[in-house]
């Protein structure tokens, strides 16, 4: 394993405290592990917490700030936070309108989510918790933990963070984000797997012309693995699985490309390119978009694509200012 | 058995999880993410630390308490809310400071009460429950046959191993494993694996008094 650590068992701690170093507009406490924006808690306002395990990054400690969260509270690597970070972010972001949970439909998440707003609700905190679970490559999701939340929670934290920043009350927040988690889909493959600094080897291993379609963000194995194909055949593989689930004809779509960690960016515009041709074949118009690596699994190869379908509020939202360290816009 | 007992099982259970640590870890890197041995070795080592500043008169129910509540708290992960919740939910079935047999049957089922509303799995998803309800099931049949406490923890731990077996041609249905839908089977669940190492352990402490 070659890696940019000192300490496998510290390098979370190790991130927060060069986050902090680089951001000084960030309030970060590497021993609670939480990352907060420097004016929460802002009174009357509905404050945004998000977080699950390390290895995302810029999700989701890089998308706190004005016009997204409020607080992320990070994992270890690839392991869901546990509730006592969950509950002093919550806290810490409360600042009487109550608080939104936005939270990745994978197990852990969702249990240490849950225990932790009920704690947060024994300090008269109100918690609401939205599930995202946009991933559209979990097939027959009655027979599994149900689709898992990936490349969509940056809609969902963008678009209710814009929407919290105005000064919406709880409910609205709670109910853009259902909104926006309903209308969007993702799907993504990998070209390679990655390593748990933790592990020390490979999650999985993929022959030279092998790649896994339908990955999850954990470094997990995909739903099949298959023959390595052209950027335009991973795209369109990509973009009929969404388009199975969800018709985009006639629509105005939010579409992220976004490289899981190890694709460069070049590659990157080369699979938007392709994305926004089958697009414009199959009758949608691409409204927003947005490349880059957002939505990481460590060093993991490969791509993944976000469709959103938007309405003109959530295209009014998706263009309100924001400032974090990593989707800054308009102010 | 009673609190050092206990405690006993779950220094046991810490040091078995952590001389396997690795082994748990590659089933989870098959199935899962790769991170269960590393995860619950490390959970658990904090809860032996957090055990062994209890004051000396504490009671069984605070210590299984104590210590699920410290996994919770330490391991994350959705094995660290599993593990935790049945630690907890196990300790506030003992109700006494000498633990017989019915006690501990009894703490075990609440254990398993516990995993399941928590994570709502049933036997046959492959997960943890496959080794968890055989144990219980295995328990309170040798103490009905008349074993005695070790006894029945001992046929508890090989019925643990047998349902994590069982777990090998399993589809799963639940956790991450279930992404996987047929490519989860042939494969150990990491976290019924981890279930019979913590039901050996409480074999290996009991195993002095049978």
């Amino acid at each position: 394993m070659r890696k940019l650590i000192n300490d496998p068992a510290e390098v979370v701690a190790d991130a927060l405290r060069g986050l902090a170093a680089a951001h000084p507009d960030l309030r970060v406490d590497p021993d609670a592990g939480i990352v907060v924006r420097r004016d929460a808690p802002r009174s009357g306002k509905v404050g945004l917490v998000s977080g699950g395990g390390s290895g995302h990054e810029p999700l989701h400690v890089g998308f706190v700030g004005p016009g997204m969260l409020d607080a992320a509270c990070p994992g270890e690597v690839f392991t869901s936070p546990v509730p006592d970070q969950i509950t002093a972010a919550t806290t810490a972001v409360d600042g009487g309108a109550g608080v939104l949970h936005v939270v990745k439909n994978y197990t852990g998440d969702v249990l240490n989510f849950q225990m932790a707003a009920e704690l947060a609700e024994d300090e008269d905190v109100e918690v609401a918790t939205v599930i995202v679970d946009d991933d559209v490559a979990v097939q027959d999701s009655t027979y599994t933990a149900g689709r898992r939340g990936t490349g969509g929670t940056l809609f969902v934290e963008k678009i209710a963070g814009a929407l919290a920043e105005e000064g919406a009350d709880l409910d609205a927040v709670a109910a853009v984000a259902r909104e926006v988690n309903e209308r969007t889909r993702s799907f993504g493959v990998a070209l390679s797997p990655c390593t748990v600094p933790a592990a020390g080897r490979p999650t999985f291993e993929l022959g030279e012309n092998e790649m896994e379609l339908g990955i999850g963000i954990h470094g997990e194995p995909g739903r099949e693995r298959v023959r390595a194909g052209t950027a335009t055949e991973i795209v369109t593989a990509a973009l009929e699985a969404i388009d199975a689930d969800v018709p985009l004809r006639g629509e105005q779509v939010l579409v992220m490309v976004n490289g899981m960690g190890g694709t460069p960016l070049m590659e990157q515009y080369v699979a938007f390119g392709a994305a926004s041709a089958w697009l414009a074949d199959h009758g949608a118009t691409v409204a927003r978009s947005l490349v880059g690596a957002y939505v990481t699994s460590l060093e993991m190869a490969g791509v993944m694509v976000s469709v959103c379908r938007l309405t003109p509020g959530l295209t009014r939202l998706w263009d309100a200012p924001v400032q974090t360290p990593a989707l800054r816009w308009g102010r | 058995m009673n609190a050092a007992d206990l405690t006993a099982w779950i220094r046991r259970a810490a040091e078995l999880v952590a001389a396997d640590a690795e082994r748990l870890t590659e089933l989870d890197a098959a199935i899962g993410d790769g991170d269960h041995g590393h995860n619950l070795a490390r959970g658990l080592a904090t809860a032996v630390d957090v055990l062994d500043e209890l004051p000396a008169d504490a009671s069984p129910q605070q210590v299984l308490t104590t210590a699920g509540r410290t996994l919770v708290s330490k391991t994350g992960g959705a094995s660290g809310a599993l593990y935790g919740m049945a630690l907890r939910r196990a300790g506030k079935a003992l109700k006494v400071d000498e633990i017989d047999a019915r006690w501990l049957g009894a703490a075990l089922r609440e254990a398993l009460a516990g995993v399941q509303d928590l994570g709502k799995a049933e036997e046959g998803d492959k997960t943890m429950v496959d080794a968890l309800a055989r144990a219980v099931a295995a328990f309170d049949a040798a103490r009905h046959e008349g074993a005695d406490l070790a006894g029945a923890a001992r046929a508890a731990a090989a019925a643990a191993e047998e349902g994590a077996q069982a777990t090998v041609p399993m589809q799963a249905r639940k956790g991450r494993a279930s992404y996987l839908g047929p490519r989860s089977v042939g494969h150990l669940d990491p976290g019924a694996a981890s279930t019979a190492l913590i039901l050996r352990a409480l074999a290996d402490v009991t195993g002095g008094e049978g």
